[in-house]
């Protein structure tokens, strides 16, 4: 017993500085946010009401908070499927011993080094409806690009928004699928290709199923990072366009600067603890869901 | 290289031919926005929107880059976002380094439950912290400097476990032997156990750096002044509303993303055992 | 039963192969002839990087013969891919897909060809009882010991009824218990099955004991072919001599033996100790085994190996003695070619 307590002086000394952080800058606002949630408050936070428990499951209902919900479920429902074919498409098709490969994977991995802002930007530039690249080059095909613009129609806003983040992902997609891909024996191959499987056999029998766990890991980095969208809606459409407000994530709605609940520290807690846990909800599911099929057994 | 499975020599050539058309044309939609962004900083405010001409690489100045350079003075958005970027990250490897050492080395009473409370700080996104975290800042007084910037962010449980995996790697016989040497802790942390995650470290470091550099959230949260702002929240104040000047925000992100391009370049195999450390677990 | 499907030859003329280019280029085989008639269960023996597993895969189709021509059968199969080559391969790793059960393995060469579902069960099955696996069939890779594995890789490559099987050094992952069972499983197999096995190890015992005949290489060249015997009694260069048999060979340097410029080979067990005549030699160490003892000899330099019944007198360490052999077991070999000398 008293061995125990022997090294506990130097654990403590190791452990209080991240402790003591993650401490009051996570725990503590986890467990205050619970607490705010159900106070409403003014702009200055320092006159609130208390709304109850019940406040949790009115913003909830309400019809701000489910508009956002679903554009934020709209926008994962984009970015990750498409996301994740793209990787692996990407992935298996640099996957050789080919002159000059070295390149292609350089390439396909870029995007990695933008930043959500930089990448947002870009497109931004790109997308913009007078004097933009995009609708210059292909404005006879597609109209909107010019009249209003891809970012100011309410049918194509968010599809935008996700042409950018699926482009923006596509780095750290490749790199990760690509490190997994070189994970697989190349005898597993080889034995199909002697039993004479095809190339799309290959892939859908070994490459594909042995993919898996980097599927799953993937597809929760990606979901996530579509239900935290809010620089990219900062700057591409700033919520909007009204009045419909397509745009309008849940983060944006906390965080943005057009969002009504801005100055209520009270309702953003709330709003903030909601999406806390739908995140936890989102994880579990993923986890449980593509994990049944991952699992191969010790 | 998987799936290298030649099959006869004849139908090697046009399949590689047709590879190769498919890895060039792919190459070319993934670097199209990166290309056109690059030549319409490089070129003068109506030759940038003088489409297609604007892809060619003709007429190119430093111009306009100046200009976003003094207008949204890039400078300091620059230097304030390297140096928060690298106190954080000498920060975080320091801290994960003894919180890990903690975990893996020494046992004490109560380590499970701390060990809890690390994990459980895994799941609280940043979108519910920075709420109660603007207040807190801003009650420490804290609001538009540097440590409101840099302190919260000090401490991650992701670098703690990731070093805490390396750690968990040294053999058990060589702590016994330090043991008998009358090695001290700190000592053999300094000695053995931090030389011997040194890639890890890397890694760990260059992740962190990155993660902080492009921060949207927080900045954009406490910070109001020029004096302080970052380069991520820097750059949309180019936006001016003028068409002409329109490639002013190009050449901003141009030269923020710049610094970015060289370090991962530099630091390539940092890079993927970064991303790859929570992916591949076997 | 006869599970293959009619008259498997494989036939090898001067097959070379390299890899890479230029001053780069190495070659892994070189000039290689080798026939593997119908039913024999060939092995191919010699160290790592000799050129066993590379041919061994250019007959299963995963590599091209850089020059000479590769038969099964009457058909050239140089271009021709493994599927239409009626060849299965056992990998030395097992090569199972890790997320499909033992019966999914097994059957997923007939699904790849189109075979109806009941059919594939049927043939699967059946696969699985010759080898003992049925209680095993629902079962992951990863839920199965070593040897288990092994099987369900045999199972998969049987129920093709292939016209020749390629194995890749099966064995070398499991204990040595296991190895020794397993032996004698794959001999009564090659029995059942009638089939072609061209098999590859670097285990001159497995070798030995397996083979109908045993194709000896090293660096790339073919050393000797011939059955066990052969390559035992009558090894036609110094290295099948030296690699074949435990003790190896005793490859004694010119003029040692007997006067002559020849290399004079000796097996451990047919020298003797003899009172005179013969070499002088002084002993060195001495292994008592229990059921044979080894002498260890040193005849000015040049360490020889001698083995003994376990009830000869056994002499002293330091003790100076005489070797001989009966001119029968004499070996010799030119000393420029390292090749036998016939006379």
């Amino acid at each position: 017993m008293k061995r125990r307590w022997r090294q506990f002086p130097v654990a403590i000394g190791m452990l209080a500085p991240s402790a003591i952080i993650l401490g009051v800058f996570v725990v503590y606002p986890l467990i205050h946010s619970i607490q705010l949630g159900h106070l409403r408050c003014d702009a200055t936070g320092t006159r609130c009401r208390d709304g109850g428990w019940i406040q949790y499951v009115d913003v909830f209902r309400s019809n701000e908070f489910q508009h956002a919900l679903f554009n934020t479920i709209g926008l994962a429902l984009m970015t990750v499927p498409i996301g994740l074919v793209l990787g692996i498409g990407l992935a298996v098709l640099a996957d050789r011993h080919l002159r000059g490969i070295g390149f292609f994977r350089t390439v396909f991995s870029s995007t990695v080094a933008t930043s959500v802002a930089v990448a947002s930007l870009i497109f931004f530039v790109l997308l913009q409806p007078e004097v933009g690249l995009l609708p210059h080059l292909f404005h006879g095909l597609f109209p909107v690009l010019k009249d209003p613009g891809l970012l100011r129609d309410p049918n194509t806003a968010m599809p935008a928004v996700a042409l950018s983040s699926i482009w923006a992902s596509l780095g750290f997609t490749f790199i990760v699928i690509t490190a997994a891909l070189q994970g697989i024996p190349r005898e597993l191959y080889e034995s199909a290709f002697v039993d004479g499987a095809g190339g799309w056999t290959r892939f859908t029998n070994v490459t594909l199923p042995m993919l898996g766990p980097t599927i799953l890991f993937t597809s929760v980095v990606l979901t996530t990072r579509a239900f935290q969208a809010y620089a990219e809606i900062a700057l591409l459409t700033g919520g909007g366009p009204d009045p419909e407000r397509p745009t309008q994530t849940v983060a944006y709605l906390i965080y943005g600067q057009n969002s009504l609940v801005k100055n209520d520290i009270g309702l953003k807690s709330t709003s903030a603890v909601l999406l806390f846990l739908v995140l936890l909800v989102l994880a579990f599911v993923q986890f449980r869901g593509l994990d049944k099929r991952v699992h191969y057994g010790s | 290289m998987a799936a290298d499975i030649g099959a006869t020599e004849t139908t090697h050539g046009a399949r590689k031919v047709g590879r190769y058309v498919l890895l060039v044309f792919v190459a070319i939609v993934v670097l199209f926005p990166i290309y056109a962004t690059l030549m319409q900083a490089l070129k003068s405010g109506p030759d940038s929107i003088d489409h297609p001409k604007s892809l060619l690489p003709i007429n190119l100045t430093l111009d306009t880059m100046r200009a976003a350079w003094r207008i949204g003075d890039l400078g300091r958005l620059l230097v304030n976002s390297l140096f928060v970027s690298i106190v954080v990250t000498i920060g975080v490897i320091v801290t994960s380094v003894l919180a890990a050492y903690a975990f893996a080395f020494l046992d004490f009473p109560g380590k499970g439950l701390l060990f809890a409370f690390f994990l459980a700080t895994l799941l609280v996104p940043a979108e519910l912290t920075v709420v109660v975290n603007q207040r807190t800042i801003s009650s420490l007084g804290w609001i538009n400097s540097y440590q409101g910037l840099i302190v919260p962010l000090l401490a991650t449980t992701f670098g703690t476990f990731l070093v805490r995996q390396v750690f968990l790697t040294v053999p058990k016989d060589l702590r016994e032997a330090a043991a008998l040497d009358g090695v001290g802790h700190f000592r053999f942390l300094g000695e053995v156990a931090v030389p011997l995650c040194r890639p890890t470290l890397g890694a760990l470091a260059l992740f962190t750096f990155l993660g902080t550099w492009n921060q949207y959230l927080w900045p954009s949260a406490i910070i109001t002044d020029d004096e302080h702002r970052t380069i991520q929240i820097g750059l949309e104040r180019l936006k001016t509303g003028d068409v002409d000047k329109l490639n002013l925000v190009t050449a901003g992100t141009v030269i923020a993303a710049l610094p970015i391009f060289i370090v991962l370049i530099a630091f390539q195999r940092q890079l993927v055992r970064g991303l790859t450390a929570g992916a591949v677990k076997g | 039963m006869t599970y293959c499907s009619g008259v498997a030859q494989v036939r090898l003329e001067h097959v070379t192969k390299s890899f890479g280019e230029g001053d780069q280029a190495t070659t892994a085989v070189d000039d290689v002839s080798i026939v593997v008639e119908d039913r024999d269960f060939m092995i191919l023996l010699g160290p790592s990087g000799c050129g066993k597993s590379t041919l061994l895969r250019m007959v299963a189709g995963l590599e091209t013969p850089t020059l000479g021509e590769i038969y099964i059968g009457d058909v050239k199969v140089n271009n021709i891919e493994p599927k239409m080559r009626d060849v299965a391969m056992v990998f030395q790793s097992y090569a199972l897909y890790p997320h499909k059960t033992a019966q999914a393995n097994i059957e997923f060469p007939l699904k790849v060809r189109g075979a109806s579902k009941v059919d594939r069960a049927a043939k699967a099955k059946t696969a699985a009882e010759a080898l003992g696996l049925t209680e095993y069939l629902d079962r992951k890779p990863g839920q199965l010991s070593g040897g288990q594995r092994q099987r369900v890789a045999l199972a998969r490559a049987i129920v093709r009824q292939p016209a020749v099987f390629c194995m890749d050094e099966p064995l070398s992952n499991l204990d040595a218990k296991l190895r020794g069972e397993t032996r004698a499983e794959l001999v009564d197999l090659h029995r059942r099955l009638d089939a072609t096995i061209l098999y590859v190890t670097h285990d001159q015992v497995e070798a030995m004991t397996m083979g109908t005949r045993v194709a000896v290489m090293s660096r790339g060249h073919l050393q000797q072919i011939g059955t066990p015997h052969e390559v035992y009694a009558k090894p036609e260069t110094v290295f099948v001599a030296t690699f074949i048999g435990t003790p190896p060979m005793n490859v004694m340097p010119a003029g040692l033996f007997e006067r002559s410029e020849a290399l004079v080979g000796v097996r451990a067990e047919h020298l003797e100790l003899s009172a005179n005549g013969g070499v002088p030699a002084t002993v060195r160490m001495v292994e008592q085994l229990g059921h044979e003892t080894l002498v260890i000899c040193d005849a000015a330099g040049t360490r020889i190996v001698v083995r003994q019944d376990a009830e000869a007198p056994v002499p002293e360490i330091g003790e100076d003695v005489n070797l001989t052999a009966a001119e029968a077991y004499r070996h010799r070999f030119d000393p420029a070619t390292e090749r036998r000398i016939t006379e």
